[in-house]
């Protein structure tokens, strides 16, 4: 006797009618177990407790119009401070006929990094060649002046104005610096290696603010006579120096994750060192590394408030500068808020941008 | 083992008497361990070599010696006529003359399957992109895969992305080929179709050294079989005398062990 068995696969069923929709995810995500549900209870009770309080100071007791510290009502934030202050907050000294070339500068920008944001497209190339060789020249004639505009000294910038230079300009400068530092570290040239982890190792070993104080009271005594820096100058190469050494560490991480075989294969195929890294190294390391280099990018845009300390109005400092006016005192609580408003939507901007490119860059499996 | 034993070469193979690689008293050393110990060796145009051994003895180092993945520290190694000496320039040149494929295939992740093949034409030949498409194009329908051109590594199963490694490696219209163990870690099912694919190489006339434990391949594919143990080159023979007169008792034994388990 023989018998034959065939293979008939069971009918799929649709999933129990309490795992899926609205139920389904209360009760996976909030009421999964006691605990759960305990936490889940005492979260909506805090968030009773503070909410109600918080939206009535920020909207609906708030003061939204008017022109001086008298229009100000009792009880509410007073938006009319900001309204007023905006000017300064944004631009600092800049003198106010010249603040078109500021927002010329920034919508500039905008225009040039839009089409490296998004996925490929044939503006790409020509937009970051834009980038990288002409906007930072039109960008610094827009805001220092020359070819027929009025000059401005740095010493009149400020505002987001001046927290973005830095901050655009320390990210432009310590991402590079990053990458070669850590290609550096790994070299197996013992000199380069040495040279770059004492460099690594040095700034890393220093606070910011000393860097900032050194650049900014000692260096001058080192300069010859009647040598002398811009102090905004200083300060930017010093936080470019200060952050390409963290950046440079986290970069490492990524090269050290990526698999012997990758390096073994681009070399088999006879691609030089600067292409290896280029174009199969460095990519795949820099992707593994995105959170870690947006990390130290958010850190490096909120350290820029450090610039305070050798007298550099930034958001932070002009915020801080209107609330010590005698016209508009006990205002500081509305400065900070809208100090932290903007350092935020910045912050997460560039967290969401990255958890977007993240998305975008994911190929599948490992190998 | 019989199902994924392929076909037999149906062309005639021609060995030219143009050497290809010499490997002149080649010694090395990982510390104080000595791994290759006087190895010598001359592979002709044409030929198809197996090496073969337990593991640690040394074959994978023999064949990364030859385009540079592990550099040697005595002896000489002389590929297509030129000395592999710690010159860069010399190291490159060669390998864009040696394809390599490896046993974790390595492919790039993060390019599209059409990505890899071109890469390197373009780079490292200057070759038109749109050139290095059709040439990319061609070696992937040699391999069998045109149709997943568009789509990543981790997309592809073991055995297809070894074809694209093999169709990577051959675009760069390489003169020798070494293989490092490139079925060690397929799925069985999967052995045959990079097997073949080797096969059909073979059949082209391409130089080929390949390190493997597929002894069906050693006896359809290749000319020389070469038995290593301890870093040095025991005996070397035809398939057929290697398998079934081995001379030496190390051989005997090794043979014994992988074909009666």
């Amino acid at each position: 006797m023989e018998t034959k068995t065939t293979f008939t696969p069971h009918p799929e069923l649709p999933p129990p009618a309490n795992t899926v929709g609205a139920v389904g995810w209360l009760r996976a995500n909030l009421f999964s177990s006691p605990a759960n549900s305990l936490l889940t209870l005492f979260a909506l009770y805090l968030l009773w407790l503070l909410l109600p309080p918080a939206l009535e100071w920020l909207l609906f007791k708030a003061t939204w119009s008017g022109t001086t510290r008298a229009d100000c009502a009792p009880g509410g934030a007073c938006w009319v401070f900001i309204k007023m202050r905006f000017g300064q907050f944004m631009y600092g000294f800049f003198p106010e006929p010249e603040r078109w070339r500021v927002n010329l500068a920034w919508i500039l920008a905008v225009l040039g990094i839009l089409p490296l944001l998004g996925k490929r497209n044939p503006l790409r190339l020509p937009a970051a060649v834009f980038m990288l060789f002409v906007y930072p020249l039109i960008a610094f004639v827009l805001f220092s002046g020359g070819f027929g505009l009025a000059p401005v000294e740095t010493s009149q910038w400020g505002g987001l104005m001046l927290t973005l230079v830095i901050a655009v300009v320390g990210i432009a400068g310590a991402l590079p610096g990053g990458i070669l530092l850590a290609l550096g570290r790994r070299s197996k040239m013992p000199v380069i290696k040495t040279i770059c982890v004492t460099f690594i190792e040095f700034w890393r070993g220093v606070p910011l603010i000393t860097v900032l104080f050194m650049s900014s009271v000692m260096l001058p005594l080192f300069l010859p006579e009647g040598m002398s820096f811009d102090k905004l100058l200083r300060a930017l190469i010093g936080v470019i120096l200060f952050q390409s050494a963290y950046m440079a560490e986290v970069v490492r991480g990524g090269l050290q994750a990526i698999p012997k075989g990758q390096y073994e294969a681009a070399d088999a195929l006879g691609l030089s060192y600067p292409k290896a890294m280029g174009l199969v190294i460095l990519p795949q390391a820099l992707k593994l590394v995105i959170p870690g280099i947006v990390n130290t990018l958010i850190a490096l845009f909120k350290d820029t408030s450090l610039v305070i300390i050798i007298g550099l109005f930034d958001l932070l400092n002009s915020i801080h500068a209107a609330t010590v006016d005698p016209n508009w005192l006990g205002m500081s609580t509305e400065g900070y808020v809208f100090a932290a408003l903007m350092f935020w939507l910045f912050c997460f901007g560039m967290s969401q941008y990255s958890q977007w490119l993240e998305r975008r860059l994911h190929t599948g499996h490992k190998r | 083992m019989s199902e994924t034993m392929p076909q037999a070469p149906q062309k005639k193979l021609v060995i030219s008497d143009k050497v290809m690689i010499e490997m002149k008293d080649v010694h090395k050393w990982y510390g104080q361990f000595h791994v290759l110990k006087n190895i010598n060796l001359t592979v002709k145009q044409g030929e198809r070599i197996v090496l073969c051994g337990p593991s640690g003895s040394g074959k994978s180092t023999t064949i990364r010696c030859i385009n540079r993945l592990e550099e040697h520290q005595q002896g000489q190694i002389i590929v297509d006529g030129t000395e592999l000496t710690s010159d860069v320039k010399n190291i490159e040149m060669i390998r864009r003359e040696v394809g390599m494929v490896f046993q974790h295939f390595n492919l790039f992740p993060h390019l599209t399957v059409l990505e890899n093949c071109v890469l390197a034409p373009i780079w490292v030949r200057k070759m038109p992109r749109k050139e290095a498409e059709e040439l990319g194009m061609h070696y992937l329908k040699r391999v069998k895969i045109p149709e997943q051109a568009k789509k990543y590594p981790g997309q592809l199963s073991g055995g297809q992305q070894q074809r694209v490694a093999i169709a990577r490696s051959l675009c760069m219209k390489p003169k020798i080929m070494l293989f490092d163990e490139p079925t060690s870690a397929l799925d069985p099912e999967m052995v045959k179709e990079v097997l073949d694919t080797m096969v059909s190489l073979a059949e082209d006339g391409m130089t080929m050294m390949c390190v493997t434990h597929e002894m069906g391949f050693a006896k359809l594919v290749s000319n020389r079989v070469i038995f290593m143990d301890r870093g040095e080159i025991i005996e070397q023979n035809n398939p057929h005398d290697f398998f079934d007169h081995p001379q030496n008792e190390r051989t005997k034994l090794f043979l014994s062990q992988i074909l009666h388990h």
